[in-house]
């Protein structure tokens, strides 16, 4: 059936390919399974049938306690934006928020947006290799904070932030916990029912679901206002007739990351050690962002001093490897990742980062051909950057003195 | 992914003059390192006759970046340092037959290399300088006569609102001092002081959604989106241009293949969506033929 395209996919951490079983569950739900599940009918209960087996699906990859736990969203920045935004409407006595200068912007662009409507809200700092100050954090908990909202794993460097023990110190003070978990289901094993998280965000396709369908991990018990209010759909706390086709998908592709959480340990990050390894043996000048001893299996950042990230990736792109990169030029925004930024890494290496992040489909083969590939791209670009020393295939003696550009 | 043109591509993976130039007697350094680009521009120059023997370019950017500074070599080698300070952006732009918006910073660069390399020659300081006025946002290539025309015309007195009007300072940010200086400047003509605190002014009293851009960052910014589109189109050896804007309609005239081609409604669509999103607000795109004989403004 579904093929994978040519080309070398290490751009999971954007999207992930649909699984073709996943595809398969599916299909029945646009065609014969139309029905609408709340409709006292056999077309409505076959389908109502349907997303009780992908709840229990998405619950048993949490380990929630309780298939009603899981609300069915249309996205990962939907849940966030539900998870915190009923917080600060449960609780409307408590005005502060903490959060992390290296969140998605689907939770840190709200933070800055709910700023304006007057709530404070406190950025924890990282610091040069992305981890968290936690006394920071210890500092900022107090009564008067509605939420803390911290990512799991971070998207770009895949380091992982220690939420399971922050959410007991925010238990112990009394706060809402949420996380941003988009890029850890379905990578690492994950306990809720363990855990003192309140809410958490996934999203369908970072894990071989289709794009369009997210959860929100709401516990039992923790105080609740929904975004969408209309029908009793999802138990009144997310109204709107189901996805049901990406419901039933993402329930599928939950059953396999259970089934394949193996593979992420062992196989996926053999793979990414093996890509990490060639590629810095080969390349000088070029180092791993964020905290490689705590990260995620499938993900590798390597900032390439002295050239830029969209440049690597056009050249990538035509050796055909999809990558991705924290650099200014390919977001458009033309300025280097918050992330980077915020890890303080210098200019002429935030530009060249390039983030490379696997899944179970890729292969040894896949890896090798990146390895052989990515050495003469950098090479390549370094002999045309300024601040390369060509003829001695090394960085000029003072790079950042030697050439200085006006109005750097 | 960028919309690059088959010669940006094609100068990105096959520059042309890289690395510097030996024995150069003309350098030029410029750019802008939290942008992510630089270049450094080395020539040689035959003293007797102020031609330009041999350029190169070493380049710390993207790949329009690269390609840009490749066209520039390339455009340049064998003139007269006169005739090489005449090469605009749009002339390195359109040797390369269109950048993205976003991307026409790069080729400033370019030129700007060029101007420092020649007054490092000359034995001058070279300073930023642009014939429209200075270029405040690199990012988006707004000069600092337009910004104060727009701040002028719409009681702007906000950074905020001054990359509303006009997107100067929306990218890099590296410009927002330069902007403040301006505000600080007219908004002193007016007998007010610029205050970064205060608050953005409230939307338009007129009761239209969104902001309005001045006419004449309105007209920049149609004109722009036409260009933009007009390598896709002059690819099916047809063309596009514009023939008035009045109010809401905006008139062109289509050439060559798109001219009687069955695509032609199509194409206006097309360029219709292109200009709306550039603008943030809807207008009608028309052919010329569909002009009222008098205008008359209603
Ligand atoms: C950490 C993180 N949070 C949120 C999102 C947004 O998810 P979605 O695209 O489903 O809205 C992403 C996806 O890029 C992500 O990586």
């Amino acid at each position: 059936m579904t093929q994978a395209p040519a080309g070398i996919y290490l751009d999971n951490n954007a999207t992930t390919m649909v699984a073709p079983e996943v595809v398969e569950a599916m299909l029945p739900y646009f065609t014969e399974q139309f029905g609408n599940p709340s409709s006292m009918h056999q077309f409505g209960d076959r389908v109502g049938r349907a997303l009780k087996t992908a709840r229990q699906q998405v619950q048993a990859l949490l380990g929630a306690a309780l298939d009603s736990e899981i609300v069915f969203t249309s996205c990962g920045t939907e849940s966030d934006a539900t998870a915190i935004l009923s917080a600060l409407k449960a609780q409307p006595e408590r005005r502060e928020i903490i959060t992390t200068v290296v969140e998605h912007p689907a939770v840190l662009s709200l933070c800055e947006h709910l700023e304006k409507e007057g709530y404070t809200v406190h950025y924890l700092r990282v610091d040069r290799k992305g981890r968290l100050d936690m006394q920071q954090y210890l500092d900022a908990l107090s009564s008067k904070v509605a939420i803390v909202s911290v990512m799991w794993a971070n998207n770009e460097t895949g380091t992982l932030f220690p939420v399971e023990e922050m959410a007991e110190l925010a238990r112990s003070a009394g706060v809402m916990f949420h996380t941003d978990a988009v890029q850890v289901v379905g990578k690492i094993p994950i306990d809720l029912k363990r855990s003192a998280i309140d809410m958490l965000s996934l999203s369908g396709h970072k894990l071989h679901a289709p794009k369009g369908i997210g959860v929100l991990y709401l516990r039992r018990g923790t105080r609740f206002r929904p975004l969408l209010r209309g029908g009793h759909q999802e138990r009144g706390r997310r109204a709107g007739t189901e996805n049901s086709a990406s419901i039933v998908a993402l329930g599928k592709a939950c059953e396999l990351a259970l089934a394949h959480m193996d593979a992420e340990k062992t196989q996926v990050r053999m793979l990414r050690d093996r890509l990490e390894r060639g590629i810095l043996a080969q390349v000088p000048n070029a180092f791993v962002t964020g905290d490689p001893s705590n990260r995620l299996p499938n993900t590798c950042n390597i900032a390439f001093e002295y050239i830029e990230g969209e440049a690597i990736l056009l050249l990538l792109n035509k050796a055909g490897i999809a990558a991705s990169s924290g650099s200014a030029c390919t977001s458009g925004s033309l300025e280097p990742s918050h992330v980077m930024r915020a890890m303080d890494i210098p200019f002429t290496a935030a530009h060249g980062t390039t983030r490379f992040s696997l899944s179970r489909y890729n292969t040894v083969a896949d890896i090798d051909r990146v390895i052989a590939a990515v050495p003469p791209i950098v090479a390549q670009l370094r002999r045309l950057s300024p601040y390369w020393d060509a003829s001695a295939g090394a960085p000029l003696a003072e790079p950042e003195t030697a050439f200085q550009p006006a109005y750097a | 992914m960028w919309d690059y043109s088959e010669t940006v591509k094609e100068h990105f993976f096959n520059p042309r003059n890289a690395g510097a130039v030996a024995d150069a007697n003309a350098i030029g350094e410029v750019g802008s390192l939290s942008c992510g680009d630089a270049l450094r521009l080395t020539l040689k120059v035959d003293p007797a006759t102020d031609t330009i023997q041999a350029a190169g370019f070493q380049t710390f950017g993207c790949g329009s970046a690269i390609a840009s500074s490749s066209a520039l070599t390339e455009l340049i080698k064998g003139m007269t340092l006169d005739q090489a300070l005449h090469v605009s952006n749009q002339d390195i732009a359109d040797f390369l037959e269109g950048l993205p918006p976003e991307k026409m910073h790069c080729s400033v660069m370019g030129r700007e290399a060029l101007q420092a390399a020649v007054a490092n020659y000359r034995g001058e300081v070279w300073q930023d300088d642009h014939e429209e006025g200075a270029l405040v946002c690199k990012c988006f290539a707004v000069d600092a006569v337009l910004i104060e025309e727009t701040i002028r015309a719409n009681g702007l007195s906000s950074v905020e609102a001054v990359t509303h009007y006009t997107k100067a300072g929306g990218g890099c940010s590296a410009c927002h001092e330069g902007i403040e200086e301006i505000l600080t400047r007219v908004l002193a003509e007016q007998g007010k002081t610029f205050d970064p605190a205060a608050a953005p002014p409230p939307a338009d009293k007129s009761g239209s959604a969104g902001a309005r851009l001045g006419t004449l960052a309105r007209i920049r910014r149609i004109e722009h989106a036409i260009e933009a589109i007009r390598p896709n189109l002059q690819r099916d050896h047809g063309d596009v241009e514009l023939v008035d804007i009045d109010g809401k309609n905006v008139f062109v005239n289509m050439t060559g293949a798109c001219a009687g081609c069955q695509m032609a409604t199509t194409t206006l669509e097309g360029i219709q969506q292109r200009i709306v999103e550039d603008l943030g607000e809807f207008v009608r795109v028309l052919p010329a033929q569909a002009m009222p004989q008098t205008t008359n403004n209603q």
